[in-house]
């Protein structure tokens, strides 16, 4: 489960779909991992704008990563001023939206307190027949 | 033509074989009109797209979709992800997908970015407003009763009459549809209001016993714009299992 993906996923329990409180997830016990992967500095680029930069504060914050900009990074910051090349801050994004995911762990909605597993990489966001 | 990823490690035992339906939505998703539709909706200026596979069995389809992005959207800043309810799906699917990514760039070919392939039910689990393009390959099938999604047992500790029970139960989510073939799909059409952003597109494959023109003439009837079209089909006319794919947009996109 990447780090970016977590930017996209909610509580699966209809009860909770209008609360705020079910967004982001929060990671707990969370193995990490990192999967190197290639740099694509336009899709940094151009998923930066679409993501919820609070949410993806929270949750690197959760996870014990380095500290996030306090706002989204523009797109001239991506973008090494002397050089032309990814600058630092585009390769730090791309490691931890893409290249750092929780192997194991849970993930927890705080508006109803109930636990996703991830196993293996894999989140399950079944819910028993009784809480649906 | 685009290559066709390989799904040779996915065991069909239990998860659904790549069949015409699949190769239907592999055909439309890449034919002319679509790709031209397709980037006029997602014109390279905006932000980069993300895609949803609901239900994606061996992963042939997300992982087709990944590893051609450049030639399907005419970018390649896209992010795809899947679900599916069924774990061995879950497991095929990454497997399918990152061997297509991987292919693709073997080839200089333009792959998207995948994230994930979740366990889940249908949208439940995505955050409302965030899919740009859902792609469904439904239990299209009518059927007597529709299986139940919860409480497979997945532990190896099984016995072969206990592991065959369970592995006939998640092949038969992967067709049965209930009645109409539709009950699955119902739910599916509720939640794209919901899930897709406001210049997101649905495609969902329909066989004739579904009778794809009501459903479109229902989709006309939401509130908010929304129509459909058929944009891709195949099978044989008398057959009893002639397939569409329906296009699922807002005429105008909403601010």
């Amino acid at each position: 489960m990447k780090v970016l993906t977590l930017n996209f996923l909610t509580c699966a329990r209809k009860t909770c779909k209008q609360n705020p409180a079910a967004f982001p997830l929060h990671p707990k016990e969370a193995e990490l991992e990192q999967i190197e992967t290639d740099i694509n500095p336009l899709f940094i680029q151009n998923m930066l704008p679409r993501l919820d930069w609070e949410a993806m504060k929270t949750v690197t914050n959760e996870l014990g990563l380095p500290n996030l900009p306090l706002e989204t990074p523009t797109a001239e910051a991506l973008v090494d001023e002397s050089s032309g090349e990814p600058s630092q801050t585009l390769k730090d994004l791309h490691s931890l939206l893409m290249e750092t995911s929780v192997a194991s762990g849970k993930l927890v909605c705080a508006n109803c307190g109930h636990e996703y597993a991830v196993k293996e990489g894999i989140a399950n966001f079944l819910l028993p027949s009784h809480m649906v | 033509m685009l290559p066709t990823p390989s799904t040779s490690h996915v065991d069909y035992d239990r998860i659904y074989e790549p069949a015409e339906d699949s190769y239907l939505l592999l055909d439309t998703l890449s034919s002319p009109s679509e790709v031209e539709f397709l980037s006029k909706q997602f014109p390279q200026s905006e932000i980069a797209p993300l895609v949803l596979e609901v239900g994606t069995g061996s992963g042939v389809v997300l992982a087709f979709v990944t590893g051609n992005a450049g030639h399907i959207f005419g970018r390649n800043d896209v992010a795809t992800l899947g679900v599916d309810v069924n774990e061995f799906a879950c497991e095929g699917t990454i497997q399918t997908v990152q061997g297509a990514v991987k292919d693709a760039a073997a080839a200089s070919g333009n792959p998207g970015q995948f994230l994930e392939c979740c366990k889940g039910d249908l949208t439940s689990a995505v955050k409302p407003q965030s899919i740009d393009v859902l792609i469904f390959n439904p239990p299209y099938v009518p059927t007597e009763h529709l299986p139940i999604l919860t409480g497979m047992n997945y532990d190896s500790a099984m016995t072969s009459s206990q592991k065959f029970e369970r592995d006939s139960h998640l092949l038969s989510l992967s067709y049965a549809g209930g009645a109409d073939g539709m009950e699955t799909t119902n739910r599916l059409l509720d939640e794209l209001p919901v899930v897709l952003s406001h210049r997101g597109i649905g495609y969902v494959l329909l066989c004739a016993q579904n009778r794809p023109h009501d459903v479109i003439a229902r989709i006309q009837a939401w509130t908010g714009d929304w129509t459909a079209e058929i944009v891709g089909s195949s099978g044989k006319k008398a057959g009893w299992e002639k397939l569409c794919i329906l296009r699922i947009w807002r005429r105008e996109p909403c601010p």
